[in-house]
């Protein structure tokens, strides 16, 4: 399987009260279960079930994903800056694999 | 002799066994979720819920032309305090093979609360955003998505 690799923007610095906007992508073929591969067999299922984003530890945003959920899953998503800090970004893959990614925010 | 031993079959018993044929042959190969399927949804998780009068602005377009990568974007005007935020958005789609697209989970600690995402539509279809708030209340709204192209495999 290709390498799955997350991508995340966020803000290098923010003010103290500011909204900022982060931007999360990895690449993943969120396998559905329901579609066939080249000899007509039909590929299992495996796709990325969770997104947790939290912030100094604690979360702050959390998806569950379906296999409705196109491939490559990329999210938009805000948070209000009221400290610098680090944000850490973990993705759970069907089978419990776990893909992490992580950014820091300084206060202007 | 053989020809002797079979039962005759009556008129009503061979009708009988041509509807059980056509049943099975009209059965879909592959079932998707129905309105009915989402409407169900929909009350399993309100269960029973008051609806508020909250604003959802949605953001989809109106044709898709590949159903593989639909935009879904979603605002919602909440204050995101302790006391008055939103928790959960659901998205449900009522012609893909299961309602549920995703489940968002917000804490006031994101100031503001909207996403954006993409999903698969297996054809056109409704689209339904369902806020559950921290007052117990719920929001809805939704819309169609014309799918040119199919999104769910095969």
């Amino acid at each position: 399987m290709a390498k799955v690799k997350a991508r995340v923007k966020v803000p290098k610095k923010a003010e103290v009260g500011e909204i900022v906007e982060i931007k999360t992508l990895i690449s993943h073929p969120m396998h559905s279960g329901r579609s066939v591969d080249g000899d007509g067999k039909i590929v299992p299922r495996k796709i990325i079930n969770s997104f947790t984003a939290s912030f100094n530890g604690k979360p702050v945003f959390t998806v569950d994903m379906k296999p409705s959920v196109s491939s490559n899953p990329f999210l938009i998503f805000p948070f209000k800056v009221t400290e610098a800090g680090t944000f850490d970004f973990v993705w759970v893959e069907d089978g419990g694999q776990e893909y992490t990614a992580s950014k820091k925010i300084k206060i202007v | 002799m053989i020809a002797q031993k079979m039962t005759p079959i009556s008129r009503r018993h061979a009708l009988q066994l041509l509807g059980a044929a056509a049943a099975l042959t009209l059965a879909p190969k592959l079932s998707l979720a129905s309105a009915d399927a989402v409407a169900g949804r929909i009350s399993e998780l309100t269960n029973g819920g008051a609806m508020s009068e909250l604003d959802i602005y949605l953001d989809m377009p109106e044709i898709a032309e590949n159903g593989n990568q639909v935009k879904i974007a979603f605002e919602i005007d909440s204050p995101m305090t302790e006391a008055d935020h939103v928790k959960t958005v659901y998205v449900l789609a009522d012609g893909n093979p299961e309602p549920d697209v995703a489940q968002f989970n917000f804490t006031p600690a994101m100031g503001a609360c909207s996403a954006t995402s993409r999903m698969r539509l297996s054809k056109t279809q409704n689209v339904t955003v369902l806020a559950a708030l921290s007052n117990g209340s719920f929001a809805k709204a939704d819309a169609t998505v014309k799918v040119t192209i199919g999104g769910c495999g095969g």
